[in-house]
């Protein structure tokens, strides 16, 4: 239980630093809408295509802008010799895993929240499929990223060219999950049979949980030496 | 303890060259060819045998993996990076030769098919298993951290497989029966024995690779810390 309350008191330190700056969304969001723009000049948004590639541009956007949040998470802490803090603070060092794994999965939550319905907008979507089911993938997909890409940015935090380093790993281990999410999601916005798109949340919440428990016990070692 | 690594060595070396003619003679010479496919089926022997070391060594750098965080020690982490770098080699011939395989009969050089992408997965994942072992830092810090990596990489590998056999299973051939009558082909008794030969004789060229590599690594070592005591003693 106290885990939990550390948890939460990491993620609050680093929610209130973010509530104060607003730097860290705030790139986050332009660049998505970025991304986004680019998209629209690469794919013609007046064509029927749109309808093809909507379902992958909301996780493309979420992943895009997701790592930029990531790389910053654990950087930050570099400053002042932060971490070392963290470390020596009497806390199990998993609790440090999951306050970051908060923060941040709140931060891209928020992202997404403005940056979906921008999407929508901006390639003139009309949205048709049941909401409920479409939320509930979004959550649990991003979860999973946020699991596996907080673990690795705190890897990666260990090297100097930390930001490039980030992307080559998360991608090829979170390719199962954006199978996953992507297909769910193309299942919701088609309006098809919602007993398919459980089997990939199934798919997901499997890959969550078995993540979210490797990494979980695996922290401490990336905590260890650093 | 040298003298019997030696004898092993050796003994690698005087099985792995008569059985690489012997499985170039099987391949291209005993067994036959196969009637749809025509020559370009002789590509499938190599293609098993590679892909099925590739497995093999991504499993061996997830046990030397698991083994490390247990007990960091330089032996293991210095295999795990061995086999590693053997698995991108065999990973690489496997796409490639899977690419010319897919063109002839297929005849399309790419598709997103389970085993396809799982071996292309593979190898981002062991590429970037390199980079992390690539970091600046004490061995101890990057044994550590490569290990961790390793270990959620095996992890990620079967999960991968399971994801896209859902996504779309369609073109490879089932060819070791999945179901009753041996739906999908089923495979002649030469060629069955011609595979088994090969993929035996690339897994010695793995277990053969793997002992040059680490011996080599050692040997780097030895010259990196020599070289550190020269110039320390330089200084001074």
């Amino acid at each position: 239980m106290s885990i939990l309350i550390d948890a939460w008191t990491i993620a609050w330190k680093d929610l209130s630093n973010e509530l104060k700056t607003k730097q860290t969304i705030g790139m986050m969001v332009i660049f998505s809408s970025l991304v986004i723009l680019v998209f629209s000049f690469a794919f013609d948004p007046t064509n029927n295509m749109v309808k093809a590639v909507i379902p992958g541009l909301v996780w493309l956007i979420t992943i895009f802008s997701g790592i930029l949040g990531l790389n910053r998470s654990f950087l930050s802490e570099h400053e002042n010799d932060c971490l070392t803090g963290l470390r020596s603070a009497p806390i199990d060092p998993s609790s440090i895993y999951l306050g970051k794994v908060l923060a941040n999965f709140i931060v891209v939550t928020v992202v997404q929240v403005i940056s979906i319905p921008v999407l929508f907008i901006l390639f003139d979507y009309r949205f048709l499929g049941a909401i409920l089911w479409f939320m509930l993938i979004v959550i649990v997909g991003t979860f999973g990223f946020i699991i596996v890409g907080t673990f690795l940015a705190a890897l990666a935090a260990n090297a100097k060219n930390s930001e490039m380093l980030l992307p080559v790993l998360l991608l090829p281990l979170l390719s199962p999950l954006m199978i996953a999410a992507v297909q769910g999601t193309r299942i919701v916005l088609e309006n098809q049979d919602i007993s398919d798109a459980i089997s990939w949340l199934q798919l997901m919440a499997a890959y969550d949980l078995l993540f979210l428990a490797a990494c979980f016990f695996l922290f401490e070692f990336i905590m260890e030496g650093s | 303890m040298s003298k019997v690594s030696g004898i092993i060595d050796k003994l690698l070396f005087f099985t792995l060259v008569p059985s690489f003619f012997l499985a170039l003679w099987l391949v291209f010479i005993w067994s036959p060819v196969e009637r749809v496919m025509g020559a370009p089926q002789k590509i499938f022997y190599f293609h098993v045998g590679c892909a099925w070391v590739a497995f093999l060594a991504f499993i061996i750098v997830g046990y030397y993996s698991v083994r490390n965080l247990i007990k960091p020690n330089m032996n293991h982490h210095i295999a795990a990076g061995i086999s590693a770098e053997i698995g991108v080699i065999f990973t690489t011939v496997t796409l490639l030769s899977g690419m010319i395989w897919g063109k002839s009969s297929w005849n399309t050089w790419w598709t997103w098919e389970p085993r396809l992408a799982t071996t292309l997965i593979l190898w981002f994942i062991y590429v970037a298993y390199l980079f992390v072992r690539k970091m600046e830092g004490s061995w101890e810090n990057i044994a550590r951290l490569s290990a961790v990596f390793g270990i959620i990489g095996c992890i990620n590998v079967p999960i991968v497989f399971m994801a896209i056999r859902w996504w779309n299973t369609k073109l490879h051939p089932v060819v070791f029966g999945e179901g009753k009558d041996q739906s999908g082909g089923g495979i002649a008794p030469e060629m069955l024995l011609t595979l088994l030969f090969s993929i035996f004789t690339i897994t010695v060229l793995y277990a053969f690779l793997m002992r040059k590599g680490i011996e080599i690594e050692k040997m780097r070592d030895t010259v990196r810390r020599a070289k550190n005591r020269a110039i320390s003693r330089l200084a001074s």
